[in-house]
């Protein structure tokens, strides 16, 4: 409850205003969060949301667990985008072990990443036409977001929660199926996203619905620690890719759309522009990965056998690998003491890892920072005074995720 | 220009004498304390001073070294200067049994639930918060489950019936 909030005796026949409970498990609210809200006839008074629904307490669990133990903890924080989450680990784990990787992993790891991005893209803008009124949209792209899955499945062997790659690179080579279905998937695809976009981009129904709704200004926005698509659909072109490259990010060229209004509308538009960017990215670094040519071709982790876990058949066949698996699991390569903090630019914003290594096995304190969980706070200021339909559209197309938040 | 942390440093000693020390570069981005007393007035002119600009609250954090007698707790804040993109953190200690520190939330609004789950996991007190109360665990808690001294449970006891999870 905050102050506007109108406060009557219990019982008073008085009050012009209904309060309804929102969720947690509502249809709408696509995740498990709770709205309390005031609403007078159909528009918002104030809300007041509760989180923690699906509170893990991964940061604890964290300190108990050496670093590559961490990465099946990553998946869980924004599910729709796990190997984003699973990349940003590693590059912390790297940064603060100084791991150098190689070019090519840099190049298959922004593949993996952006075809991340364009799955949560396409959820969230999709959900957004289904909170509007379009279901069909939603469930004709599901398919496209499948052949992305297949792509994981193809690199890693699952598909939701991916617990992909190692720290210094992935845990096998991309096999030739691995690069068919990208390429399948870079040609049909953007035919797909065409689609979507002529459905709802310029109807007339979707932006009498999505224009002006959930509006917030770019100071407001940055006051509020808000990151990525819904900090650029503000007007503020931040984006962690361009500010602190990682993973070689600086040898692609794209560009950051960005709105003005902050509204659902531009929202919208700048995570479909983003689509559209990340497609380029893709293109751009399958084709620096086919220039690569003879062992070269063939890289897909660094040479840091104290930090990378060998392949099995090698743990079994050589001595070598044998005692590093050994080494690595029984806990016995300590990390260097330090302070280090990481962000890779996530579906939903700068997505942060504090580590705080004290020279042990396990992180002596891990913090995530989750972007969902800091720009959740603004969404009574952004619903105030708007209809009810319109804030579960606001909800949505801020791209909430329940798993990030609670962590 | 760009600004380099040197020059943080030169500018927040100039302005805060002794009440910034510890000065250290991780990874390239520079850290620092400052008394607890002090957190909101450094955020202030890290804000309002043109030449540094520290105008995003990126991250806040507790941390809980238990050996650190007297400052048991820490508060973790990382500052970003989007325009010339540069990050710094700093942090307050305080002790376990008085964890009293200033809230941020006038300056920032995003640290309005940040702290609150700082104040859910540590126990911190934001003296001035709006609306202190536990955000991700339930409200009947009564321990902060994320200082040291609440072990892990011991992945060896014996002494559990886990039947029913196929591994009794």
């Amino acid at each position: 409850m905050n102050e506007h909030h109108i406060i009557l005796p219990e019982g008073s026949i008085e009050k012009h205003t209904t309060t309804l409970n929102l969720g947690p498990t509502h249809p709408a609210t696509h995740g498990v969060f709770q709205n309390i809200m005031e609403l007078d006839g159909e528009r918002v008074v104030s809300s007041e949301q509760t989180v923690g629904y699906i509170h893990r307490a991964f940061e604890k669990i964290a300190e108990r667990r050496p670093l590559y133990q961490i990465t099946p903890l990553t998946d869980r924080l924004n599910y729709c985008s796990s190997p984003i989450n699973n990349m940003g680990w590693h590059l912390t784990c790297e940064k603060l072990l100084g791991v150098k990787t190689p070019k090519r992993v840099d190049y298959l790891r922004v593949i993996i990443m952006e075809l991340s991005r364009i799955a949560d893209h396409l959820i969230c803008n999709s959900i957004v036409g289904v909170d509007s009124g379009a279901f069909t949209g939603f469930l004709y792209v599901m398919q496209y977001r499948e052949l992305i899955y297949e792509i994981f499945e193809e690199v890693c062997g699952s598909r939701l929660t991916t617990n992909i790659g190692r720290i210094g690179g992935f845990e096998r080579n991309f096999s030739n199926t691995a690069f068919t279905k990208l390429e399948k998937f870079l040609k049909e695809y953007p035919v797909a996203l065409g689609e979507l976009e002529s459905l709802l981009k310029r109807n007339r129904i979707f932006m009498d619905r999505t224009i002006g709704g959930g509006p917030i200004s770019a100071e407001r926005a940055l006051n509020y620690g808000f990151t990525g698509p819904n900090l650029r659909a503000a007007g503020v072109d931040y984006d962690v890719r361009v500010h602190s490259p990682y993973s070689s990010y600086e040898d692609f060229d794209f560009t950051i759309p960005v709105g003005k209004t902050g509204d659902n509308y531009d929202r919208f538009l700048v995570r479909n522009e983003e689509m559209w960017q990340s497609m380029h990215i893709i293109k751009q670094a399958y084709q620096k990965i086919q220039e690569f040519k003879g062992e070269e071709a063939e890289v897909y982790h660094a040479n840091v056998p104290e930090y990378y876990l060998p392949k099995k058949e090698d743990v079994y066949t050589k001595m070598e690998a044998l005692i590093w698996h050994f080494k690595i699991i029984m806990g016995e390569v300590d990390m260097p003491k330090g302070e280090v903090y990481h962000s890779v630019e996530g579906g939903n914003g700068e997505l942060g890892f504090y580590l705080i290594s004290d020279g042990g096995r396990t992180p002596f304190r891990l913090h995530f920072r989750r972007p969902c969980f800091i720009y959740y706070q603004a969404y009574p200021e952004m619903v105030k005074g708007s209809m009810l339909s319109d804030a579960i559209l606001t909800m949505s197309s801020l791209n909430l995720i329940a798993g990030e938040m609670d962590a | 220009m760009a600004i380099t942390n040197e020059y943080i440093q030169q500018k927040l000693t100039e302005k805060f004498g002794d009440a910034v020390y510890n000065f250290e570069e991780n990874y390239g981005m520079l850290s620092f304390e400052t008394p607890k007393e002090n957190n909101l007035k450094l955020m202030q002119y890290l804000q309002d001073e043109p030449s540094l600009g520290f105008g995003f609250l990126t991250d806040l954090c507790g941390v809980n070294y238990p050996d650190n007698k007297g400052r048991e707790l820490a508060v973790v804040y990382h500052l970003h200067n989007l325009q010339e993109n540069v990050r710094i953190r700093f942090k307050v200690f305080t002790s376990i049994e008085h964890p009293d520190v200033f809230t941020a939330s006038k300056l920032y609004a995003a640290a309005d639930w940040m702290e609150r789950e700082t104040y859910d996991f540590y126990g911190v007190n934001f003296i001035g918060h709006p609306n202190l109360k536990r955000i991700l665990n339930v409200d009947e808690m009564d321990y902060f489950p994320l200082r040291k001294e609440y072990p892990l449970e011991d992945q060896t006891r014996i002494d559990k019936d886990d039947e029913m999870f196929g591994r009794g």
